[in-house]
């Protein structure tokens, strides 16, 4: 009687601290993941503004200023001058070996990230439309 | 077929058998009442020279311009003459107006040239004044008055106290969406200036006003704005016909306010969207305005061109030379008393690219 009601315990004990873990986010953690994304945005904007991925001192801003025109909502698309349906990345580092005469950024490449978060924080609230020309 | 004719389209129009044996007479008497005779003159505008190091400059924006420079001196009928509208140089320095001036030396004809943002915020203006005179000015031709603002000027507060160095000034005003540069402004100075050149003037006299930020107010988060736009334009309003021809923009836009018609010109360096495509604020984009065609955001020059301009009815038609995408005329409808796009009136007859990208 006392194994089993031990058992009980400790199981009801096991299920109470699983779900306590799962529900693990509070408010603080929410805010902390949105100062993430915040800072890493911001450092999107840096290297948006300030030409630091290419060779030429060309910046990404000077075509797309605040990110526009970049259309983030329509990719993965047919892009016509890779002559292949591509992701956002791909695009961008058009832009960078191009215009900007630099080097293609890995698709993790932290920079890489930076860039993207800005190009699609600039396009919030603006519907998914995969594909779209 | 288009009034004005390069040299490449002849050669175009010769390889494809059509029997070009004549060129459009070169001047024709006047549609704007008593003697005097039409004109053309070629806009060139927003060049952006940007120098990488030494000698070595941005290769896009080099081409744009000795694109539109080379093909300006093929168009025939020649011009009157040439206005350079503003921002020849990306960061000020006395290398890219250098450079960019050689690459106007080339140009056949008389030169004007408008004061740009780019070409102004890092010694305000000393160098540009030494390759091509006062900041503005006013000029007669064939019985049209014309006028060259400055419209790029803002407060003292932000030109004279705020930045450390010169050099710290000219990259926060060169940034469009940087919201530590300020709106431009004309300023009392230049508008007190201009109601005495105008005073004198019949107010039947044509008068068309070059300057290089819209004397509008389009999109302030883009400084595609002038902020006392509505004084100058109070000074222009009692005259029979007005244009106002501006650049800074990078893009096709026109509108008509009172007696003032307002014309962009293209920019020869790269394209900027048009406001409404920046999703998180309000656009003011006129009416009127029929967007531009984008045909190939992959072609260099896409988008960027310069542009034909001729006053045969004291009214602006802007002809739009668009590299590798179809030509954009904007004419004023003196029915409808505004500009037009002639070709794209109707939303049924415009070409799927208006919309693509």
């Amino acid at each position: 009687m006392l194994r089993s009601t031990l058992l009980l315990a400790f199981g009801l004990a096991a299920f109470g601290a699983t779900a306590a873990r799962a529900d693990e986010f509070t408010k603080a953690d929410v805010e902390r993941y949105q100062k993430e994304f915040e800072l890493v945005a911001a450092k999107g904007r840096e290297l948006w503004t300030s030409g630091a991925v290419g060779t030429n001192g060309v910046a990404c801003a000077q075509c797309h200023p605040n990110a526009a025109n970049t259309h983030p909502e329509t990719y993965p698309k047919f892009q016509k001058q890779l002559g292949k349906v591509a992701q956002l990345f791909e695009m961008v580092n058009w832009c960078i070996r191009n215009p900007l005469q630099g080097a293609n950024l890995a698709p993790d490449d932290p920079r890489m990230t930076a860039l993207v978060s800005y190009i699609t924080f600039e396009r919030r609230g603006v519907k998914l439309a995969p594909g779209q020309h | 077929m288009s009034e004005f004719i390069t040299r490449r389209s002849v050669l175009a129009g010769a390889g494809a058998g059509a029997a070009l044996t004549t060129l459009p007479i070169s001047m024709v008497t006047l549609a704007f009442g008593g003697t005097r005779e039409d004109f053309t003159f070629t806009y060139i505008s927003d060049a952006h020279i940007q120098q990488i190091k030494g000698a070595s400059f941005v290769r896009n924006w080099d081409q744009g311009l000795k694109r539109a420079v080379a093909e300006a001196n093929l168009v025939k009928p020649e011009s009157d003459f040439v206005i350079f509208g503003g921002d020849l140089a990306q960061l000020g320095k006395r290398e890219e107006l250098d450079h960019g001036a050689e690459m106007l030396s080339k140009l056949k004809g008389k030169l004007h040239v408008v004061m740009g943002e780019h070409d102004y915020y890092l010694d305000l203006g000393d160098y540009w004044s030494k390759l091509y005179g006062p900041h503005y000015y006013s000029f007669d031709h064939k019985g049209v008055h014309f006028v060259v603002l400055n419209s790029i000027l803002t407060s003292e507060q932000w030109t004279f106290h705020r930045w450390p160095t010169a050099e710290q000034r000219m990259l926060e005003m060169a940034g469009l969406d940087n919201p530590n540069g300020s709106p431009f402004m004309v300023g009392d100075k230049q508008r007190k200036w201009l109601a005495n050149d105008l005073a004198k003037l019949d107010k039947k006299t044509p008068l068309v006003v070059f300057s290089h930020s819209p004397l509008q107010k389009i999109y302030k988060g883009w400084n595609f704005w002038t902020d006392d736009a509505d004084e100058v334009q109070a000074l222009l309003q009692p005259f029979d016909s007005v244009n106002v021809i501006y650049g800074h923009v990078h893009q096709i836009q026109y509108n008509q306010i009172g007696n003032i018609s307002f014309n962009s010109v293209m920019a020869t360096a790269w394209p900027w969207p048009y406001p409404q495509s920046y999703a998180q604020a309000e656009s003011h984009l006129p009416v009127l305005t029929i967007p531009m065609n984008r045909a190939d955001p992959f072609f260099e020059r896409d988008a960027t061109g310069w542009q034909l301009i001729d006053i045969g009815s004291g009214r602006v038609t802007a002809r739009y030379q668009l590299w590798d995408n179809d030509q954009r005329t904007v004419a004023f409808d003196h029915k409808a008393g505004r500009p037009v796009d002639v070709a794209y009136q109707e939303p049924t007859q415009r070409r799927l690219p208006q919309t693509h990208y």
